[in-house]
């Protein structure tokens, strides 16, 4: 006999499908269910509640995400650009091309400052990182990695250490000697594991502690010493390809964008995810605390950045324009905040005015797509580098 | 991660996620920017790349290119 047939008490419209059949009545919970054995079956295979699936949650959710505009809109009085037409307009810009770092054999992809304000550190495809004197354009170290794409690195508080990974799914942190001839390869430090391409890296205020980023969709805190996970952060739902400290002493939370149109606050104390923000159109390469710490902004491939207000829960602010068709790779604020540097996949280097919204000036100089932007810690000059193999500093 | 996850599991992090944020404290725009544009105001004047930095002080003016042989 086929396991379809049953002694049917009941014949009627089903509970869940309502169409009318034979319906097997059971209890859960001493809830009585009547459903046709279709639907039961539907039911114990997906392991759901009464009533309970894709679609239901997808409306659900859709819902939250409505009262949550809401919520926000209820706040948004008035435009950043408003409020700011009384400020002065930024006189034309003198920056040119500086120093041209020479050196690296393919794509420049990463680059960070030492906190003296004259190193760098660059990593490219090849799998070379390079540490440069800024001033004297010396390379000081060179170190070469076992793996291609070195997506990430960032070099140490202290100035004693850099941290790079990419396609080899880690980030290792090398301490740097001043013995020319000792070989930094040899005291390399695997520090984070990760099951997909390192996408970020960052120092936390020491050099004990590493925040990675990850192509497998979480970020993590790590103890440099032991290389023990100290905290991992899930909520994403793709790739993250960014993540950024907020600049304060105490600091405890960090913003990160990816692949899934989203940037994401979170508190590096307990893994929550603070605040989410879901404004833009394709993937966020790069987010960026603003020197406040009470803003952040993003750069995306939809060829926009967009500033986010972390009080007020919103966005406040598009740089865009209808000529910029090429996506955003990377963003960074001069020292007033004032300014918006933002690198594109156009080769250019866009200076957007925070307050105002409009665009002050276009950079010209790379042969390829900039990579990576980022501003010495004493705002004195800023860096870029991009595919072309070399870096730029403009001051 | 995310990949491994089914299309249910994402939808119920999200949904469990916006729970959380919809009750998340909030201030007003205005008072905020208006913040933000004091802040910026007050530090506006020690902005090198906007204001310049005279050449004598910019260390990468320097005259890199000149040596003198003798």
């Amino acid at each position: 006999m086929c396991d379809q047939t049953f002694m049917a008490i009941t014949f009627g419209p089903c509970d869940s499908c309502s169409k009318a059949s034979p319906l097997m009545n059971i209890y859960i919970k001493s809830d009585p269910i009547n459903y046709c054995s279709f639907c039961m079956e539907m039911m114990a295979c997906q392991a759901l509640q009464s009533g309970e699936s894709l679609a239901t949650l997808k409306s659900e959710s859709d819902s939250l995400k409505k009262k949550l505009e809401e919520e926000r809109a209820k706040l948004h009085d008035v435009e950043l650009n408003q409020v700011a037409e009384k400020v002065e307009l930024v006189s034309a810009l003198s920056i040119r091309t500086r120093r041209v770092l020479k050196g690296h054999g393919n794509k420049v992809l990463c680059m960070d400052w030492c906190k003296d304000k004259r190193r760098l550190v660059s990593s490219s495809q090849d799998g070379k990182v390079i540490v440069w004197d800024g001033y004297t354009l010396n390379k000081e170290h060179a170190v070469t990695m076992p793996c291609t794409w070195v997506m990430a690195c960032a070099y140490a508080p202290s100035g004693c250490a850099v941290a790079c990974g990419g396609l080899d799914n880690k980030c290792s942190v090398y301490p740097l000697s001043l013995d020319k001839n000792e070989n930094l390869a040899a005291k390399k430090k695997s520090v984070a594991m990760h099951t997909n391409y390192l996408s970020g890296c960052s120092f936390t205020n020491s050099d004990m502690q590493l925040l990675t980023s990850s192509g497998d969709g979480t970020c993590a805190l790590w103890d440099v010493e032991s290389g023990q996970l100290l905290q991992s952060f899930h909520g994403h739902t793709a790739d993250v390809l960014s993540l950024n400290l907020a600049p304060s002493e105490t600091g405890n939370t960090f913003v990160s964008g990816g692949c899934d149109k989203k940037a994401n606050v979170w508190d590096m104390r307990s893994g929550q995810n603070v605040q989410s923000f879901e404004t833009h159109d394709s993937d966020i390469n790069c987010v960026k605390y603003y020197p406040t710490g009470d803003a952040f902004a993003s750069a995306s491939d939809d060829g926009t950045c967009r500033l986010y207000d972390l009080r007020a829960d919103r966005e406040v602010a598009v740089y865009q324009k209808d000529s910029i068709i090429f996506g955003a790779s990377s963003v960074d604020f001069s020292l007033s905040g004032r300014l918006l540097f933002a690198g594109y996949n156009d080769y250019t280097i866009n200076v957007w005015d925070v307050l105002k919204g409009n665009r002050i000036s276009i950079l010209f100089g790379h042969e390829n797509r900039v990579s990576c932007v980022k501003v010495s810690p004493d705002g004195t000059s800023f860096a870029s580098a991009s595919w072309d193999t070399s870096l730029r500093i403009w001051a | 991660m995310a990949r491994d996850m089914s299309d249910k599991e994402i939808l119920k992090m999200e949904l469990e996620q916006l729970k959380k944020e919809v009750n998340t404290p909030r201030t007003p725009v205005g008072v905020n920017c208006a913040d933000t544009i004091t802040y910026v105001e007050s530090r506006i004047a020690e902005d090198m790349l906007i204001k310049g930095v005279p050449d004598d002080k910019n260390p990468y003016k320097g005259d890199k290119g000149g040596c003198i042989i003798t």
